[in-house]
């Protein structure tokens, strides 16, 4: 608290002389602070009515409305107590009313179900990707990204199970830019002491969870000493506080070069949002593609599931051959969220018994079939092992 | 213009060494270079290399010297002046590994070099070793990394207690200047494509400057293909299908994970060649692996990287015959696998196999 009054005084002092550039970073560090506060109200259960959830869905562009559309059909199929909420987002507007829904209606609901939106970097640099404000106005601080090889694909390393944290609101996408003097910009990457213990506690507290033995923090901080340096310094005052796992670190560049050369070394690995963004792309182009593995963004009220590569998939859209696999899967992952178990294994495991067993590939995993076969053959597989409503 | 300086020696080079004369009147055009050999395995693999170059007859004359910083006047580190002087006067330099201090005081020497000599392409092509299997073959690419700005400019606040600022610079110059480079460099190595790789949907208006440059280059050199995708999407694909990539330009931080994603495809530091390249017509070519103390001094090291980035540099220099021939003896050696390193698998020592590589050279002779 000391250190949001000395933020906000800080600001009052510098404000006249800067005029407006702090005021952003104020509005980053305001969020970050006064987050402490919240943690000690009842945050609100996830949306229930009569026995049945309500989940905002927001199909975004490219490939998201048509996964999403199927992820309904299954859910309708399977007869999942749960409903959704849709809420467009045109990513071609420049106002970000469409946003603001969205997220009013995420805090609604509590849970929500997207696909990703796209930005348009031909529109001016002050329209903020849609995504990230989602994030951060959310305070969705840690995604979370199981990258497991599944027996069916073909893939060059076997076996692959690591688990990515990555921190979610701060560092590179802090959206903080400016243009000093003419020809040069100026990009900040902001590191906070609270949001790196509070990455580190959660991957620590997963890994426990989960019965994982090592940790792995990524970061740079030989060169960003201080950035970086902060970040390393709080995963190892949480390590201390887990004495059963094993903590270490490593450089960046050297995870990726052992990424592609030893992945069974890794088990869990933390870092910040940038290196995140490149070690699980890393990790879902080893265990197959990014129509393979699911991904969860987590905050302390709410939770948002989605892809983990979080691709637009633009040029492959429409034509019914992207891959349903991660956005089922993700949407596995929400209903264990909403502890929904039952159906969350039933559909789960028709997805990889299609993936599997009977080898009905999309294009991108290097078979020749469609979206909708795919889908079709899940849900023949769920009737097939699940009850009938004539027996009930 | 600024590349005049750069241009001209290059095509110089070229006209006298590979299109004009003859074969005799090459050879009694040595060229010296500056050679620094470095710390740890440092020494012994540059023996290996000079060892190779001798067997190759390459009209190469070396002059040793040593980087390690010295404070100057008014309390600045800085090289030697020994070895900027050499530096200066013979534009191409070779390097070893240095040993990176822990608080000497000083930054590290690579930084010192390249701020000394304003390197701001670093440029590693990586092309799968035929006899050193990795699980991805056929990788043919290279990564050009803007080196002097970007995420690395070492400005780094700490605002209040518990938050730090790092600054990110991308300035036009800057970019300007390494895209023209990359689009230079496929056309002088008759590469088809050129990519920039980028996070502008985050980071809107410094990679969108950075792409904006890029995109004008590419105007520029309409005889090169231009495409452009963000990091995530690179990452992705590279590990899946590297066949589909040829030149990738991108900025400091970006540029230093892949690069290193890459070298990691092809088999690790210890066979990856790069060259940095300055302004003035500056070009230190160097092995990226660490100084590998433990090693040091006992015949086990691995000169491969070494050599391929001193192939690189008889390349730059438009010695190409020499190239191709010291270039196909090592890869011939490593494909024998009957002399290779501890690294690579094998058992022998460096000596056996700088001495394996020199036999195919004499023979190719």
């Amino acid at each position: 608290m000391a250190a949001h009054s000395a933020v906000l005084s800080m600001s009052k002092i510098i404000n006249p002389f800067w005029g407006g550039r702090l005021g952003n970073t104020v509005k980053v560090f305001g969020t970050t602070l006064t987050s402490h506060r919240n943690k000690t109200l009842l945050t609100p259960p996830p949306a229930k009515y009569g026995g049945r959830h309500t989940v905002t869905l927001i199909p975004g562009d490219g490939i998201g409305p048509e996964l999403l559309n199927h992820v309904r059909e299954v859910f309708r199929f399977s007869c999942v107590p749960v409903d959704f909420e849709v809420v467009n987002v045109n990513s071609a507007l420049e106002t970000d009313d469409d946003m603001n829904n969205a997220i009013t209606a995420i805090r609604r609901n509590g849970i929500a179900l997207k696909g990703n939106i796209e930005t348009k970097h031909t529109m001016a640099p002050s329209v903020k990707s849609r995504n990230n404000l989602l994030r951060t106005s959310l305070d969705l601080y840690a995604n979370v990204m199981h990258c497991q090889s599944l027996p069916g694909v073909q893939t060059r390393h076997k076996n692959i199970d690591i688990m990515i944290i990555r921190e979610n609101t701060e560092g590179e996408y802090s959206s903080l830019e400016h243009e000093s003097v003419s020809g040069v910009v100026e990009s900040l990457k902001i590191i906070t002491r609270n949001n790196s213990l509070r990455i580190a506690d959660y991957a620590f507290k997963l890994a426990r969870e989960k019965g994982r033995r090592r940790v792995t923090a990524v970061h740079k901080a030989n060169i960003m000493k201080l950035g970086d340096g902060l970040f390393l310094q709080c995963c190892r005052e949480v390590a201390s506080g887990y004495p059963d796992i094993t903590f270490d670190s490593m450089i960046v560049d050297n995870t990726t070069m052992q990424l592609v050369s030893k992945p069974h070394q890794f088990d869990v690995m933390v870092m910040p949002n940038l290196y995140g963004n490149v070690v699980s792309n890393v990790c879902a182009g080893l265990v197959g593609g990014p129509g393979l593995v699911p991904g969860a963004n987590y905050g302390n009220a709410y939770a948002v599931f989605e892809t983990a590569t979080r691709n637009t998939g633009k040029s492959i859209a429409g034509k019914n051959i992207a891959n349903p696999t991660a956005m089922l899967l993700a949407s596995c992952m929400m209903l264990d969220h909403l502890k929904l178990y039952d159906h969350a294994t039933m559909i789960r495991h028709a997805v990889l018994k299609t993936m599997n067993e009977t080898r009905l590939h999309t294009a991108d995993i290097g078979g020749q079939g469609t979206t909708s076969e795919v889908v079709q053959t899940i849900m023949r597989i769920i009737q097939s092992g699940g009850q009938l409503t004539t027996e009930l | 213009i600024w590349y005049g300086h750069f241009l001209l020696p290059y095509l110089l080079n070229q006209i006298l060494f590979s299109i004009a004369l003859p074969q005799f009147l090459q050879l009694s055009l040595i060229q010296t270079v500056t050679l620094i050999p470095g710390d740890g395995i440092g020494p012994e693999i540059s023996t290996a290399v000079m060892k190779i170059f001798e067997a190759a007859e390459a009209p190469i004359q070396w002059e040793e010297r040593n980087v390690t910083a010295i404070q100057g006047p008014g309390g600045k580190w800085m090289i030697p002046p020994d070895a900027k002087e050499s530096m200066d006067r013979n534009k191409i330099g070779l390097k070893g590994p240095l040993k990176t201090p822990i608080a000497a005081g000083h930054p590290s020497m690579n930084l010192l070099l390249r701020k000394t000599f304003d390197l701001y392409a670093n440029v590693r092509p990586c092309v799968s070793i035929e006899g050193y299997k990795t699980p991805y073959s056929d990788v043919n690419l290279v990564t050009i990394r803007e080196n002097t700005e970007g995420e690395y400019s070492g400005i780094e606040h700490v605002i209040v207690d518990g938050v730090v600022q790092s600054i990110k610079l991308i300035t036009e110059q800057a970019s300007q200047r390494i895209a023209d480079y990359a689009f230079e460099y496929a056309r002088n190595n008759q590469r088809a494509s050129v990519t920039a790789v980028h996070k502008a949907n985050i980071m809107r208006m410094s990679d969108g400057l950075f792409l904006r440059k890029c995109r004008e280059a590419a105007e520029k050199h309409k005889d090169v293909k231009f495409t452009e995708m963000y990091l995530d999407t690179v990452c992705l694909n590279m590990v899946q299908d590297p066949t589909q990539f040829d030149v990738l330009v991108m900025p400091n931080l970006y540029g230093d994970i892949l690069s290193d994603l890459c070298a990691g495809l092809i088999g690790g530091l210890g066979v990856t060649p790069s060259g940095n390249i300055g302004a003035n017509g500056v070009a230190i070519f160097e092995s990226v692996h660490g100084t590998a103390p433990d090693i040091a001094g006992k015949d086990m090291a691995n000169p491969t990287a070494l050599l391929l980035s001193a192939v690189m540099m008889l390349r730059h220099m438009g010695l190409h015959g020499h190239a191709k021939k010291i270039e196909a003896a090592c890869f011939d050696t490593i494909r024998d696998e009957k002399v290779r390193t501890k690294d690579l698998g094998g058992n022998s020592k460096c000596s056996e196999f700088t001495e394996a590589i020199c036999q195919r050279v004499r023979d190719m002779q």
